[in-house]
């Protein structure tokens, strides 16, 4: 295999994003997810840019890399112009397609991500819709988010829409033609790839912890205990 | 004076004036559709614009990218199709919906702009994908760009101004435009990340006054994955309530919202707070109604607020009405499109409505 830094140096966005780090820390000073969780958006710059294999291997299974929230107020800040956001994305997709992801608690979340806002996408062509956001899942909605749920063509046609109905307006079905060519771009760039590596070593690890894991959402233990685990071991 | 006003440049951006492809967002679209019905009459019927609403658009798959499922070349793709239906239109002016379409497409196009290579394996997967060819756009533009660019046209048309009725006084607004729409790209914005003006535009030339607070530029706390993930949620709503916290000494009327993500968090966290603690951020228990800047706009040229989605608010909008005094019906607000009336959401424990 290449080393580790080769890899994450072919992807544009590590290139654009990181050049010299200084290592001054404005990064961190900015960053909500330094303020929420155990992350310092400076030291994985820092590491990354020792191209210490063993460390950078470290990161790529570790919670570390997760916590980001792609705000990208380090990109603002940076008096160089760096964006630590892009090279976690970086890491991030290295981190998949080598099957890291899986050792950690928040790294296995993206099995859940890819089997909602990853199956919205290439099956109805929108990342969300009414429907997807069922209440249950979603208890911080609240009631008139249960009205409107319940009441959604009547609701989003009376705002102008056009609830799963053919022809222009809000919330409209994408004709087929569209999204058999968003399918046709996922399997042409690499997107229907990844999604089936994130799905092939979710699978190994649900059979590794024990975790019953099937096709469906519903009824799938694997993908409850990667949606609501939480260790509370992520704060300082 | 004069070192000023050419200070102040660099924080403008070209916005084209008429001629435009829209995009819808697949959030605006789901939480606020009538947010986006609103900017599209605004345009045609107030401004007599042509803007294109085209229903073979579909997501530039943002939430995806930034929660990491989709790959970039993925996305550069997904997004070149959008400007091969832009070109298929005749038209060369993009306006996306979403805040975070925004932050993509410029990235996109940046990366195209330093990287010739990108923009060439772009071109060859577009084509084996689909057989489709495109052209970048001359311009882009957020709605809420173009908004504040006819917001003085906009005024002569307006009914109701952001004044309080009773006491003669600007109402105070809080503003947040979104991180995607100046921190990836300032000189893409109007006012940059550090001095936000798209938004302050428009309710200062409209008769209010901006309340510029301590945590204005902080996140509204979407942080994607932060949300999308059930067991991450304590992230989404720690960094809304640090906003909270920082603007309620300043009495707010109501938050005017760039980005329709963080319309709806900073509605919905600030109801979780008051049903997980009993806080809210008022005085009246009821918490500090979220506009978009749509509904904003519509409510000053006089639009019925029912028609144009103040009812899918979980804090209650009808206190921005009372000060400034617009009349609404209370029977029309859960009424659907057949003119049947839905019943009333539940109401919540804490939060008063």
């Amino acid at each position: 295999m290449a080393k580790i830094y080769d890899l994450l140096v072919k992807d544009v966005r590590f290139r654009e994003g990181l050049t010299a780090c200084m290592n001054c820390g404005i990064c961190t000073a900015s960053c909500p997810a330094a303020e929420f969780y155990d992350y310092d958006p400076r030291k994985i710059c820092n590491l990354v840019q020792s191209k210490d294999e063993e460390k950078i291997v470290a990161l790529l299974k570790s919670d570390t890399i997760w916590y980001c929230g792609q705000c990208m107020s380090c990109k603002t800040r940076c008096p160089r112009g760096n964006a630590p956001a892009l090279v976690i994305s970086v890491l991030r997709k290295l981190s998949q397609e080598l099957g890291y992801f899986t050792e950690s608690e928040k790294g296995r979340q993206q099995y859940a991500i890819n089997r909602t806002i990853g199956e919205n996408i290439v099956n109805i062509g929108y990342c969300v819709t009414v429907e997807k956001i069922v209440p249950k899942m979603h208890p911080e909605q609240g009631p008139v988010w249960d009205w409107y749920y319940q009441n959604a063509e009547e609701v989003v046609d009376r705002l102008g829409g056009n609830y799963m109905k053919e022809g222009p307006g809000a919330l409209r079905i994408i004709p087929k033609e569209s999204i058999d060519e968003i399918q046709k771009i996922f399997e042409v760039t690499g997107g229907t790839k990844l999604s089936n590596t994130i799905e092939h070593f979710s699978e190994d690890k649900a059979n590794e912890l024990e975790i019953p894991f099937n096709s469906a959402i519903e009824g799938n233990d694997y993908f409850n205990h990667v949606f609501t685990e939480n260790s509370n071991q992520h704060q300082k | 004076m004069e070192i000023k006003k050419q200070y102040w440049n660099e924080y403008q951006k070209e916005i084209a004036q008429d001629d435009y492809f829209y995009e819808r967002s697949c959030i605006r679209q789901t939480f606020f559709p009538g947010s986006e019905a609103t900017f599209l009459n605004i345009l045609r019927d107030e401004l007599g614009k042509k803007i294109v609403d085209d229903p073979k658009i579909h997501t530039c798959t943002g939430i995806g990218y930034h929660s990491d499922i989709v790959p970039f070349d993925t996305t550069m793709t997904i997004c070149a199709r959008l400007f091969s239906l832009m070109n298929g239109a005749g038209l060369k002016n993009y306006v996306p919906s979403c805040v975070t379409s925004f932050g993509i497409f410029n990235e996109v196009l940046d990366t195209w702009k330093h990287y010739p290579e990108e923009l060439e394996k772009t071109r060859v997967n577009l084509r084996k994908a689909t057989g489709r060819e495109f052209e970048v756009p001359d311009n882009i533009a957020h709605p809420s760009d173009i908004i504040y660019n006819f917001r003085k046209q906009l005024k002569l048309k307006m009914k109701y101004q952001l004044v309080n009725r009773k006491t003669g006084k600007p109402l105070k607004v809080v503003e947040h435009i979104g991180c995607h729409y100046s921190k990836i790209f300032a000189e893409k914005s109007i006012g940059g990340a550090e001095f936000p003006h798209v938004l302050a535009g428009m309710i200062e030339e409209w008769g209010g006054e901006v309340v510029d607070y301590p945590e204005r530029r902080h996140c509204c706390g979407f942080g994607f994955r932060n949300y999308l993930v059930m067991a991450n949620r304590g992230y989404s709503v720690a960094n809304s309530k640090k906003k909270f916290e920082s603007m309620k000494p300043y009495k707010p009327d109501f938050i005017l919202t760039n980005c329709p993500g963080c319309a709806m968090f900073m509605d919905r966290w600030q109801y979780t707070i008051a049903e997980m603690e009993g806080t809210t951020y008022d005085e009246n228990g009821k918490g500090i109604p979220v506009l978009t800047y749509e509904e904003m706009t519509g409510m000053l040229l006089g639009y019925n607020p029912w028609d144009i989605g103040m009812q899918v608010h979980q804090v209650q909008t009808e206190s921005i009405l009372d000060k400034i005094g617009i009349d609404y019906n209370p029977q029309d607000k859960y009424v659907g499109v057949s003119g049947m009336f839905l019943g009333e959401p539940e109401k919540p424990t804490n939060l008063v409505v």
